[in-house]
């Protein structure tokens, strides 16, 4: 059991070392036919990675760019879009869904249980069927050709991470509600002090998983985004390999890296909350 | 007024931006994508009726036949495949071995990958020539197929990809299946079941609604399935013969390439209504099969 596991866990880690493996060689190595991870001679892997993500000075003096100086596709660009769209998304989507939340759950009013079941079926609705019009709509405000499509909706919560608050809030005791209110609080007072204190992991379960979605998203961007200068990284990359058509390998996984590394650092730093979140959404009820 | 009714207000109150944006994010675009539908409508002039005339054209498209079929059947090996595949992985990743919580992450890692970098990865891994794939396959005396170039291998390639990207349904199934109780694996036990005939009375009616919850969700992720076959074709089509077209990929051609807005929508309403139907077939089928508690 042990030894199929391991196995089975090396072939999910291999593209990914791969990756990292080939984006430390140089060229002619990575494309040599071995199956070794770092460069000959092993030792010339710290100025590799800096030609390939950085930049060198080639013969006669020349600088030969690396993937994050190459004038010609600009990822530190792409990288500043991605993180606006990301700060601005999470920020949106965190306390509009925690409001709605607690609309959801703590207060008693008609037709609660009719609304919460519509959003839960707008879950089902596939973007695509929206892109067109909201094409046409975000045009109208004036609005293509900015960033504003890909962070403005989530200022209006989103159905899943609603839900999923909305479930975590029921386990917050209500003798705790109950206790504000003893002490003059109304519903924003019970939220404020109350519910958000306590709610603070769900809350961050949502932040990173709104991260995800929005580092990843490549449809709405596709859409949504008209001028290079406005692209977000996964937009980037796609250009930046079909740009020229032979990209060299090791260049293009180093491309790759840069975009897949800070989702991989946020992964070590919070798995435990990722865990926690994939499970409350799907078996708590 | 009444504490009734400003608690009624204050709910809607609370609600607002949802329903707001629900308004004006859903169902508006909604209206106005049915609306389209009905219509003829290049981009740059306004919408013209025609009636169903779209829908009609369909009938007739070849590639909405095309793209419908690489969809349908991607789904069909897809979906059962990821699932069994991560019930087995979840199985023995709760069967309490050394190291568990670490493999746990091994698979769960890749779904993290964004799917343009997951299909820049996999193109060099399935390079014909230099790919890591047929490198592995030279050492065991395979002489590897140049995967990405030939419909077939190409389709392999695709199902490969997806089922390494299994990492969110093992999560969910090793929550479900650690919520099983122990008592009844001891009472099977006593019955003298062996590890199989456990497995099929004991765990799966116990997960079913989990499982149930899985196979819904990724058969709606798969009929939108997009950026990766995109980006790993490199936006061809769909690449060798096309067996990479998928359905949300012709769709968005057709908007915004070839900017016919009322067959885009029609062919959107289209999806929509298989996404729907499908969910609600599963819940009909799965009423006599799905154990629920209590």
């Amino acid at each position: 059991m042990f030894a199929t596991l391991a196995c089975v866990a090396a072939m999910y880690l291999t593209p990914l070392v791969w990756m990292i493996s080939t984006s430390l060689k140089p060229e002619a190595q990575a494309t040599d036919g071995s199956l070794r991870l770092l460069p000959v001679p092993a030792s010339s892997v710290v100025e590799r990675a800096r030609a390939n993500y950085y930049g060198e000075e080639a013969a006669g003096g020349a600088w030969k760019p690396g993937v994050w100086t190459d004038p010609s596709v600009d990822f530190p660009r792409f990288m500043r879009n991605t993180l606006v769209v990301c700060a601005l998304s999470v920020t949106g989507m965190v306390i509009s869904s925690a409001v709605v939340a607690y609309g959801f759950s703590r207060v008693r009013w008609r037709g609660r249980g009719l609304v919460f079941g519509v959003m839960l079926a707008t879950m089902m609705i596939p973007f695509a069927v929206l892109m067109g019009p909201l094409y046409v709509i975000f045009g109208r405000l004036g609005l293509i050709g900015t960033l504003a499509p890909l962070w403005l909706p989530a200022w209006f919560g989103g159905a899943f991470n609603i839900f999923l608050l909305r479930q975590f809030y029921m386990q917050v005791p209500r003798e705790l509600d109950e206790a504000a209110r003893m002490d003059g609080c109304g519903h924003w007072g019970t939220f404020w002090r109350v519910i958000v204190p306590m709610s603070r992991p769900a809350l961050a379960v949502v932040a990173l998983y709104h991260f995800m979605f929005v580092w990843n998203d490549f449809l709405a961007p596709m859409v949504f985004l008209t001028h290079r200068d406005d692209f977000t990284l996964a937009l980037g990359l796609q250009m930046y390999q079909s740009k020229a058509g032979n990209t060299p390998w090791n260049l293009l996984m180093a491309a790759s890296t840069l975009v897949v590394a800070p989702v991989l650092l946020l992964f070590v730093l919070a798995q435990r909350q990722l865990v926690s979140g994939l499970s409350a959404g799907s078996v708590k009820e | 007024m009444t504490r009734e009714g400003r608690e009624n207000l204050a709910g809607w109150v609370w609600v607002s931006p949802w329903v707001i944006g629900f308004g004006v994010f859903m169902l508006l675009p909604m209206a106005m994508s049915l609306y389209y539908s009905f219509t003829e409508y290049p981009m740059l002039e306004g919408p013209v009726w025609v009636g169903a005339e779209n829908y009609a054209r369909m009938l007739g498209d070849g590639t909405f036949w095309k793209t419908l079929w690489n969809t349908a059947w991607y789904g069909a090996v897809v979906i059962p495949l990821a699932t069994a595949l991560s019930l087995v992985i979840a199985g023995m990743l709760t069967s309490k071995v050394r190291a568990g919580g670490l493999f746990q992450a091994a698979v769960f890692i890749p779904t993290l990958v964004p799917l343009v970098a997951s299909a820049m990865i996999w193109m060099w891994l399935f390079n014909g020539r230099h790919g890591l794939v047929n490198r592995a396959l030279g050492l065991v005396g395979v002489d590897g197929p140049v995967w990405l170039e030939r419909a077939g291998w190409a389709a392999c390639a695709l199902v490969i990809i997806a089922l390494w990207g299994v990492g969110q349904q093992v999560m969910i199934y090793c929550a479900a299946l650690r919520e099983v109780p122990e008592s009844l694996y001891e009472a099977a036990d006593l019955d003298g079941m062996g590890p199989v005939r456990r497995f099929v009375s004991v765990t799966l009616p116990m997960i079913s609604p989990v499982i149930l919850f899985n196979v819904i969700t990724l058969t709606i992720g798969t009929l939108q399935v997009f950026a990766l076959p995109l980006a790993l074709f490199q936006n061809s089509k769909g690449g060798p013969g096309q067996v990479g077209y998928f359905y949300t990929m012709y769709m968005f051609d057709k908007a915004f390439a070839d900017g016919e807005m009322g067959y885009a929508s029609a062919l959107a309403w289209v999806q929509l209504v298989l996404v729907l139907g499908l969910t609600w077939l599963m819940f009909k089928v799965s009423g006599r099969v799905v154990h629920t508690r209590g």
